[in-house]
């Protein structure tokens, strides 16, 4: 239960959700930096085209990628805006000390279309990898960071730990929550203070309870030998497949296609 | 009619792709003063039902009434009904949070917007009744033994001078003098006070010893509603849906095969002892 309720995951079986999830995550961060590169309708157009593409092969249903717009609906409306009202260029539409420019509209579509589409390719990685995975990959992805000493696997360890716990505790603080509003606890009458004050009752015992998790995982990871990263072999090591060779060319495709658009301007 | 449930269902994750239809039309009705237990396998739905009673949960269809009050009608004090339905989840002491035991205690009637006097007295009082002695009102309640917090929180509840009190698993994780003494302490409220016992409980002993009418749940739908005598009586069926009989209905059972001629309804130790006796002297004579 505790895994699949986290992030974003959907689970279905589909070749996104098949690949090595390295391949995924440099295949966001290629998608993005393709994203940059076009200007015209027909370059985003192709990303478009690129993007349905990707959503249709995950096989995750439509609605779940625009409820992953929701968080950053604000920030597109008033990036929107402030492109709209304060590019400068040939004026449209005045009001007041209101005016729309021509390169202001098309400031804000493009911002607006670059926003959308990034957060959708992003949540296409989500979606389709546990979180467990992800964090497997980017130690992976990183462990070239340990010639300089920096302590990848530990961190990773830490993020795998810190994301096995979030929905833990969220469960937690929902018990706490419903026996607090049992005994006649109100979280959602009153100022500011009183609202504070009503937090009292559900961060102590949370706290409480996470130290108390924590010693205990920390205790069962010694009695089972953790001794940090060096010698340290996996249970499933990431292996790299035919498809994930495949997966890897068609993003250089998709890369040298961008920089047509760039360089043609289309 | 204290509580009544109707037609209610009830899905986790509706929309999602974690649907779990935790209750399937559950129709029940509880009068004042009874002792209910509540058994069924692991993910049956107790849980999910007993937090209907007090409104934590909205139905995702069907209604729930309090003292013949429809509890998701416009305008209904949710708040006011969870002074009236008390409810104590598996390891209360978990909840709490206050410096001192008195304090934690209190919290409850502070919240029914008494005067620090009175709620000091509520406190006193309901401590008192859970047993923990006054010379530890002002320990933090993270110093108390596992089976003093549990009393204490507990008596979080009952301070609100409740009508209804529901408790889940009270007995989890207590050895077994702090198991007779929580049991005794919910009969006594029950004796006592009037107050409506509904007691969600793993322990088949449990229940058949303190509790009058049974109810058995199967995912999400109750199986058997009834005495624990008249459920226990299926103790076949029981054993199908991963539950058991008290051990004394499987002895009596045994024996009457047997040939010895005992009250198979038997399902206390001291019943099962008596109805022994009586058998063995009507064999001797
Ligand atoms: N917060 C939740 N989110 C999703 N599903 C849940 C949640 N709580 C319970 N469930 C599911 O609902 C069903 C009923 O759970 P419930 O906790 O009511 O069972 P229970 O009879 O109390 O079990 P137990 O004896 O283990 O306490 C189970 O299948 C459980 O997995
Ligand atoms: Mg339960």
């Amino acid at each position: 239960m505790g895994e699949l309720t986290l992030g974003q995951y959907y689970p279905v079986d589909s070749v996104l959700h098949r690949l090595d999830p390295r391949v995924k995550f440099v295949g966001t961060i290629v998608y993005i930096v393709g994203l940059f590169q076009v200007r015209g309708v027909f370059g985003y157009l192709f990303a478009a085209a690129v993007l349905l593409l990707l959503i249709f092969l995950s096989k995750v249903p439509f609605r779940f990628i625009l409820k992953s717009l929701k968080p950053v609906f604000f920030l597109l409306i008033i990036t929107m805006l402030f492109n709209v009202l304060l590019t400068p260029g040939t004026v449209l539409w005045k009001w007041w000390i209101l005016r729309i420019t021509k390169e202001g509209l098309r400031q804000a579509v493009t911002m607006g279309l670059r926003l959308v589409f990034l957060v959708c390719g992003s949540s296409i990685m989500t979606l389709t990898t546990t979180p467990n995975a992800l964090t497997d990959a980017m130690e992976r992805l990183f462990s070239f960071l340990k010639i300089i000493r920096v302590p990848v696997h530990e961190i990773a360890m830490m993020m795998s730990i810190a994301l096995r716990f979030i929905p833990i505790l969220t469960e937690e603080l929902d018990k706490i929550k419903k026996a607090q509003m049992a005994r006649g606890a109100d979280f959602e009458s009153g100022g500011v203070i009183r609202r504070l004050k009503a937090m009292i009752p559900l961060l102590v015992p949370l706290f409480v309870s996470a130290f108390r998790r924590a010693n205990d995982l920390a205790m069962a990871m010694e009695a089972r030998c953790y001794h940090g990263g060096s010698g340290r072999t996996q249970m499933k090591p990431l292996r790299y497949r035919r498809r994930d060779a495949a997966a890897y060319i068609l993003m250089a495709v998709f890369l040298g296609i961008c920089i047509v658009f760039r360089i043609t301007g289309l | 009619m204290q509580i009544e449930l109707k037609d209610l269902s009830y899905t986790y994750g509706l929309h999602t792709v974690y649907e779990v239809p935790a209750l399937k039309g559950i129709n029940l009705k509880i009068r004042a003063g009874e002792f209910i237990g509540l058994a069924g396998h692991t993910g049956s739905g107790k849980s999910t039902l007993i937090q209907h009673m007090n409104g934590l949960i909205r139905p995702t269809s069907g209604q729930v009434f309090y003292e013949g009050k429809d509890i998701w009608e416009e305008g209904y004090d949710l708040r006011e009904l969870r002074t009236h339905v008390g409810l104590v989840f598996q390891y209360p002491e978990n909840q709490l949070f206050e410096t001192t035991v008195l304090k934690d205690v209190m919290f409850g009637p502070g919240n029914q917007g008494l005067s620090e006097e009175e709620c000091r007295k509520r406190a006193d009082y309901a401590l008192k009744l859970v047993g923990i002695p006054e010379d530890l009102y002002e320990t933090s309640p993270f110093d108390l033994s596992g089976g003093q917090k549990r009393r204490a929180a507990i008596a979080g509840v009952l301070a609100m001078n409740v009508e209804v009190l529901i408790l889940d698993e009270p007995t989890a994780g207590l050895d077994p003098a702090g198991r007779e003494e929580i049991l005794t302490l919910i009969r006594h409220l029950r004796d006592q006070q009037g107050i409506t016992i509904i007691l969600v409980s793993h322990s088949m002993e449990d229940v058949a010893a303190y509790a009058q009418r049974m109810i058995v749940f199967h995912e999400g739908e109750i199986a058997f509603d009834g005495t624990p005598k008249m459920v226990f009586s299926h103790f076949r069926e029981l054993e199908k849906i991963g539950l058991a009989a008290p051990e004394i209905t499987y002895i009596m059972h045994e024996l009457k095969e047997r040939g010895l001629d005992v009250d198979v309804s038997a399902i206390t130790v001291p019943e099962a002892k008596r109805s022994i006796l009586m058998a063995l002297a009507q064999k001797n004579s």
